[in-house]
């Protein structure tokens, strides 16, 4: 099939970008996104033009590196998939297909497609883990016991890739979905009680710092990602904020 | 480090958000009533007018909490609003809205808009003409006006109109303003189902009772 794409195009983080017009021709339906970039882009080597840059790595779903907004969705049209694992039978011939970086002060552009998301690394850096002893004595983790309907409920929220399809998807930005995930992977488990409410303060503390926008439970983040990720999990954020916040100080 | 107040947070904001949103929904339900009872018994709606007119403890406590909220909600909504317009500076070309989320949810502050000014117009309608005829004019004060006053206010079709303007996007507002309102109480659980079904109806219900009552008033006031 052809197609028509409108591509975001930025030299550099200070470049003022716009959208460059592309045509391409004889995509295979089997095709995936990436793969037709691929095509896009060995050509435009051939022309000695600048190849797009746009994210990726495994390829497969997995990693969270691919981004993208096409058509006016993070990762396109299809739901609970990576642009990774979007394929061209998505489209249809004499289609034009817009292909935009995700959108977000918190996330800067690096170069055209590819943004910088290493805020989600901060937050996760500021409270995303548990602390363990491992000085030789370590504990099985199979030895606490944890019901299987939390563990359920913990795996499901681990599951996020930290993609950045939630903010680029909300109206607001905001990085709630993403935090919150982040959150309940250890709310929900007895290894996470014991630093519960400094791991919520402090990472919704470097959420707002980032300068991401405020949720105002669009859902739009929970449509868009591409592991099904709940909102059940921003409740939860906020009741554990809430929790930790008045909370009585001993 | 971040041991700051709860509404310093994104998180605490919301709730604030929620929380006067909550009052204004149990408002609401009490303003029905009362224009409801004009419909029916012009007695009732005459003692229940004259009682929440001069009752002090309406007069100088719940009318300026009321009044704190109304535009508490409305600062603050219009205060998130603006930093949330500014996390994405640069737009996007092209956005498929509808894909992932309601009209409703993305439109919060246009349906808000319209509603303080209806609230303005309503101001200047009920609650001007009222301050002035019990705090600055000094009126005596007639326990049998107010149902006869209403009536004159309704026999204008474009008020009436401006009503069902207002109360349609008071309840889109609503459609999605009452189960967020939840959502950032931090109720998501088994109950939020059936809490959202009772805010499809209170939010479909109660700006309709508004709006006929509006044009129960219109068509009273033809005879
Ligand atoms: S919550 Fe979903 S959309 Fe957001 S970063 Fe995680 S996987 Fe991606
Ligand atoms: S490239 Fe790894 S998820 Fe798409």
């Amino acid at each position: 099939m052809n197609l028509t794409l409108k591509i975001w195009r930025q030299k550099n983080a200070n470049d003022k970008g716009s959208m460059v017009d592309y045509q391409i021709s004889d995509v295979s339906p089997d095709m995936s996104f990436l793969e037709m970039l691929d095509v896009l882009n060995e050509d435009l080597i051939t022309k000695d033009e600048e190849p797009v840059a746009f994210d990726h790595d495994c390829r497969e779903g997995i990693c969270g590196m691919c981004s993208l907004h096409i058509n006016g969705e993070p990762h396109g049209p299809d739901k609970g998939i990576t642009t990774c694992q979007l394929h061209m039978r998505s489209f249809k011939n004499g289609d034009t297909i817009y292909i935009e970086p995700f959108r977000a002060k918190a996330f800067p552009i690096i170069k055209d497609l590819i943004v910088d998301r290493s805020a989600f690394e901060r937050i996760q850096q500021s409270g995303g883990y548990v602390s363990v002893n491992t000085s030789g004595n370590t504990q099985d983790a199979n030895a606490i016991p944890v019901p299987k309907e939390d563990a359920d409920m913990a795996f499901d929220a681990a599951t996020c890739i930290g993609c950045g399809a939630c903010v680029a998807a909300c109206k607001n930005s905001s990085a709630m979905l993403f935090t919150s995930a982040k959150v309940s992977q250890f709310a929900l488990l007895p290894q996470g009680k014991v630093e519960a409410k400094k791991r919520v303060q402090d990472m919704v503390a470097q959420m707002d710092a980032e300068g991401f926008g405020n949720c105002s439970n669009t859902g739009a983040c929970e449509a868009e990602c591409p592991k099904g990720i709940s909102l059940e999990n921003i409740a939860r954020l906020n009741r554990e904020l809430i929790k930790a916040k008045t909370a009585v100080k001993h | 480090m971040s041991k700051s107040g709860l509404f310093k947070s994104s998180i605490g904001r919301k709730l604030a958000m929620a929380l006067s949103a909550l009052f204004l929904m149990i408002f609401l339900l009490q303003h029905l009533f009362i224009n409801l009872t004009a419909v029916f018994s012009e007695d009732a709606f005459n003692e229940l007018s004259h009682f929440m007119g001069t009752n002090p403890l309406v007069q100088f406590v719940a009318q300026p909490i009321l009044i704190f909220a109304v535009v508490f909600h409305f600062v603050m909504g219009m205060y998130l609003e603006m930093k949330n317009r500014a996390a994405r500076p640069i737009a996007y070309k092209k956005v498929n809205g509808a894909a992932n989320s309601t009209w409703m949810s993305r439109n919060m502050a246009i349906s808000g808009l319209v509603i303080l000014a209806f609230l303005v117009l309503h101001f200047i309608d009920f609650w001007v003409p009222e301050i002035n005829h019990k705090y600055i004019a000094m009126a005596p004060e007639d326990p049998t006006r107010y149902y006869g006053e209403l009536l004159h206010k309704f026999s204008n079709p474009a008020r009436v109109v401006a009503y069902i303007v207002a109360f349609g996007l008071l309840a889109l507002h609503l459609l999605h303003g009452f189960g967020s309102a939840f959502q950032s109480m931090g109720q998501n659980n088994k109950y939020i189902d059936g809490l959202k079904k009772f805010g499809v109806f209170y939010s479909i219900v109660v700006p309709l009772g508004f709006i006929l009552i509006a044009i129960a008033l219109y068509v009273t006031g033809l005879k």
